[in-house]
């Protein structure tokens, strides 16, 4: 057992010789945790050899997914500021905790920023000297062939009448001739093939790079805004047309490319029957757009298909109603008019939010007051007495509009930041009906509502119309990081799928005074097809060294098997288990060479 | 309007009748492949008990090769023979003799076995087939037709590597329980009727992202089952050479199962030809991002699982690279990775709120 306990621990020392250089991965080191004792540089050499080494880096990848996992499971700021503020009210004890550790922001926070930043200073100390190491290996030959090419993990051997030059020679020819690098050192020839291997591992990492200077660029220049429009409106890209905007560090509004488009039609079509029903079948906004100073040109902008403008994209995001209403004063003039976008609040679009009338309408008295009407809009109306006032169907079916009024100062010039969609109460005094409870209705498309004491009127218009809105991003970086990803997958087909591997053929002359030849073949790790490969070359070498006559007795057993018309198949895997009889018995009759040859 | 056409009643229901009828083929097969085991167990021939004693230096088959003379006549000869050796330091052992155990009557089980889940297969890719047409798209909508099709093209790799003369029989019966606990729980807690798409699943992107991440995840699976079976195998191997024994039980089942090393190097090589495929269904996925939302990145919850389990299997070849780490731990980070695959597909559809919640459920 001892014995050959040392011969393996001999054999794998040869084999990791041979198979020096093989690739550029990083040789591990199992030093210690003591780290060396050379003062500051000495330390930061260690640091720097420790960041770099294949067992960090499969660390800071562990630590990068584990990081990864909060974030999706804790609401976060990027994803749905609401969502976050509702968890911060829910769970006031764990929140600030949260914020302490930055869970709700996972992606862009210190820690997780550390672990990706220390992975790719990890990556770049990996590729440089690997790119080196790689380079010179495609400037020196590969390496001269082992002593005992025995203990490689394939090998192949047989006598010749042949001469050891010629043998070489036809060797050398052969090797080249499918394409490995070979050259003739001393009794042997060595060859190596596969380096596209490494050319393909070495551009997957670089590629992981370039997405990631895409990524951060994205980030940095990007502007991304929102407006909603509706029907019938347009929009021009400057700054103060945006509901919202956000700009990346480095992005301004000078930035905003020049161009306007508008909504001439939005259209939704939804399942009408069926458990599915009210499911939305499809999104279609009609635009006309424009360049600054171009011709108008007409386009669709769909769920899945941006409408792309000197390189901004505009996005479907989502869509409403906006009921057209009519304002009338006390001798019945018009004071407002206009289709007032409402905030969807279910899947089948029952909507809220509030029509202003700002200036134009004055009191009995000739004041002049403002006025506040709470709009509640559903698309298809289950009918008086059903129960609540919810939309059944997210198209127009039968529409409706509940409204009640105020009246006073919607405080819109007070300053303060307000929203277009909800009502400042607190200087608006609602107008009362006879029993003295808020004045309410609920109208039908013509409809009109009388306000009490002949304050006016409001109509609810035959038209109703929809809006949409808009996401218009602009990000640079996106043609890189496709670049970055097309190569990344080039890369890593090609260093998963090509074997770097070694052949060498070593001819001598006997004792007796006839050729030996052996071959053997040593792969990166995972060789599957070494075996193959190599049966292919001795059957191609053995062709131009045919086999000597009587040297048959040296592989006892295998002149006379029976079965010995197969095709060089390799080592079958197949044939490994579902024939194990056959396979067990032609081990038997393997063992006899490779051991004889070993000695 | 004409995107919303009608379904045709009718191919949904026999699309369901061909599922329910496949998961009927697949019990025949599960009870088939047990009849196989059992045979199998009973067996005395083809032991190779005796052959785990490691060996020094052994050898793989003879390889014949036969060279075409000039002549046109062919010249068989006996020699060069290629021999192999097992990279150092790794157990030497044979691969099992199967389930059947080389008992006649269970290797008859285990065709028949075989054949009943090619016939399965061949109804449930029927069943899904008439799905897709009863809708007229990809029928990958919600997590009912994700798991049919997902079981689908599980069976469907089996079934290729057996007819690419790979030694996979042995995957038989773990595959074919898991198939029909996929859709068990597809059909009574995932179903969904047969409907059209919302619109933020019409594009053409659907068919690519969607269908490389069903093949990915079906093929990554049969990896992950080599992947178990080596770790059980693995330390069954090391028990009998550190001459311990094993329970009756491993020396009846795991004795039968291919060679530790074998069940590695399937996982190994299945694992790594997916990654690639992985990859770009990751990219294929933020493309349609940016065409759909705006961004073609933005750590939503499938985005972030997708993530984490592109980092797993990096990770997992990494350390297949790294000293110290190959063997079982790499196996275990393979584990781990695919059962974020799984946790994406089950545990983010179902629990966690993300833009990709159109699961049906
Ligand atoms: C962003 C993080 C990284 C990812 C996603 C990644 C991914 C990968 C993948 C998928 C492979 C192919 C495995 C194979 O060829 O068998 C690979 C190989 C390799 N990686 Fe990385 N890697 C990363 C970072 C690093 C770092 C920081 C290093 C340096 C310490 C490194 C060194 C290597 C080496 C040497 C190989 C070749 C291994 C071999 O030849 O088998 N990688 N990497």
């Amino acid at each position: 057992m001892s014995k050959t306990e040392t011969s393996g621990r001999d054999t794998e020392r040869d084999v990791t010789e041979a198979g020096s250089q093989l690739s550029t991965a990083p040789t591990e080191e199992l030093s210690g945790p003591g780290g060396p004792a050379l003062g500051a540089l000495g330390w930061i050499r260690w640091f720097w050899r420790q960041l770099t080494s294949m067992r960090v880096a499969l660390i800071l990848l562990f630590l990068l997914s584990l990081g990864a996992i909060p974030g999706s499971l804790i609401p976060q700021n990027s994803a749905d500021e609401l969502k976050v503020r509702t968890f911060k009210e829910e769970h006031e004890v764990l929140a600030p905790v949260y914020d302490k550790l930055q869970l709700f922001d996972v992606y862009s926070s210190v820690w997780f920023s550390a672990i990706y930043i220390l992975l790719f200073v990890s990556l770049i100390g990996c590729i440089v000297p690997r790119t080196w190491q790689f380079a010179g290996q495609l400037r020196s030959r590969p390496p001269a062939a082992p002593k005992r090419l025995t203990r490689m993990p394939v090998y192949a051997t047989w006598r010749t009448d042949a001469a050891p030059e010629e043998v070489r020679e036809a060797a050398l020819a052969l090797l080249k001739k499918r394409r490995f690098r070979a050259h003739a050192t001393g009794d042997a020839v060595a060859a190596e093939k596969g380096y596209l291997r490494e050319v393909g591992n070495l551009l997957f990492h670089v590629a992981l790079i370039v997405m990631l200077v895409a990524f951060a660029t994205g980030q940095l220049f990007k502007t991304e805004g929102g407006k909603l429009i509706v029907e019938g409106d347009g929009f021009s890209n400057t700054l103060t047309q945006y509901d919202d905007i956000k700009f990346g560090s480095l992005a301004g509004a000078d930035d905003l490319a020049p161009f306007h488009f508008s909504l001439d039609r939005f259209t939704g079509t939804y399942e009408t029957s069926g458990p599915q029903r009210g499911t939305p079948r499809t999104f279609e906004a009609d635009v006309t757009y424009s360049r600054a100073g171009g011709p108008e040109k007409k386009s669709v902008i769909r769920v899945n298909e941006p409408l792309e403008i000197d390189g901004s994209k505009v996005y479907l995001i989502s869509h409403g109603y906006a009921p057209v209403v009519t304002v009338r004063d006390r001798k019945g003039e018009i004071v407002y008019q206009a289709a007032v976008p409402l905030l969807p609040i279910d899947n089948n679009i029952t909507s809220t939010g509030v029509i202003k009338v700002m200036d134009g309408y004055r009191d009995e008295t000739g004041k002049k007051v403002q006025l506040g009407f709470p709009a509640f809009f559903v698309p298809t109306y289950a009918g008086k007495g059903h129960g609540q006032m919810f939309s059944q169907f997210p198209g127009l079916g039968f529409p409706a509009l509940n409204l009640s009024a105020y009246h006073g100062d919607l405080r819109v010039d007070a300053g303060m930041p307000q929203n277009v969609y909800q009502l400042n109460t607190s200087k608006m005094k609602p107008f009362k009906d006879a029993k003295g409870d808020i004045f309410k209705q609920t109208l039908l498309p013509g409809d009109s509502m009388t306000l009490p004491d002949g304050a006016g009127s409001i109509t609810f218009e035959k038209e109703i119309k929809e809006w949409a809105s808009f996401q218009v991003s602009q990000q640079p970086g996106n043609g890189l990081a496709l670049a970055g990803a097309i190569a990344a997958i080039a890369g890593l087909v090609g260093s998963l799928f090509i074997q770097r591997r070694r052949v060498w053929v070593r001819a001598v002359r006997g004792d007796d005074g006839v050729t030996v030849v052996e071959m053997a073949g040593l792969g990166r790790s995972e060789s599957a097809r070494l075996p193959e490969e190599l049966a292919g070359l001795a059957a191609t070498l053995s062709a131009a060294a045919p086999t000597a006559p009587g040297a048959a007795e040296d592989a006892a057993g295998d002149a006379g098997r029976p079965d010995g018309t197969g095709e060089a198949d390799g080592t079958g895997e197949a044939g490994r288990s579902e024939e194990s009889e056959k396979a067990e018995e032609a081990e038997e009759a393997e063992e006899a060479p490779a051991e004889g040859a070993g000695k | 309007m004409n995107l919303a056409a009608a379904t045709n009643e009718s191919l949904a229901e026999m699309s369901n009748v061909l599922i329910y009828s496949s998961m009927a083929v697949y019990t025949l097969a599960f009870l088939a492949h047990i009849a196989e085991w059992v045979f199998g167990s009973r067996s005395k021939v083809g032991r190779t008990a005796a052959a785990l004693t490691a060996r020094p230096a052994a050898a793989a088959p003879a390889v014949q090769v036969q060279v075409r003379q000039r002549g046109g006549a062919t010249a068989v000869l006996d020699k060069p023979q290629v021999v192999t050796r097992a990279s150092a330091g790794a157990r030497d052992v044979p691969d099992g003799p199967g389930a059947a155990g080389g008992d006649e009557k269970g290797d008859l089980y285990g065709r028949i076995a075989v054949s009943l889940t090619t016939l399965a297969f061949l109804v449930e890719a029927a069943g899904v087939v008439t799905r897709a047409l009863s809708v007229q798209r990809a029928p990958w909508g919600n997590m009912y037709e994700f798991s049919t099709t997902f079981s689908t093209v599980a069976v469907g790799a089996y079934l290729g590597f057996l007819v690419a003369r790979k030694n996979v029989r042995w995957m038989g019966l773990p595959l074919v329980t898991t198939v029909l606990l996929d859709l068990g729980i597809a059909t009574t807690w995932l179903y969904t009727e047969s409907d059209q798409l919302v619109p933020a699943l019409h594009s053409y992107w659907l068919w690519i992202h969607v269908s490389t991440a069903i093949f990915c995840g079906a093929v990554f699976y049969l990896g992950a089952v080599a992947t178990l079976l080596y770790l059980f195998r693995d330390s069954y191997e090391g028990k009998l050479a550190d001459g311990g024994t094993p329970s009756a039980f491993a020396r009846s089942v795991l004795e039968r199962l291919p060679a530790a090393a074998s069940l590695d190097k399937f996982a190994y090589r299945v694992n790594a030809a997916i990654f690639p495929l992985w990859t770009f269904t990751i990219i294929a996925g933020a493309i349609w991002a940016g065409d759909a939302w705006g961004r073609y990145w933005g750590w939503d919850a499938k985005e972030v699982w997708s993530f984490i389990t592109w980092v797993g299997y990096a990770a997992y070849l990494h350390a297949r690279a790294t000293a110290g780490w190959k063997g079982r731990k790499a196996a275990y980070i393979a584990l781990i990775a695919f059962a974020c695959f799984l946790f994406n597909y089950y545990g983010v559809n179902i629990f966690v709120s993300s833009k990709h919640s159109y699961a049906g459920v």
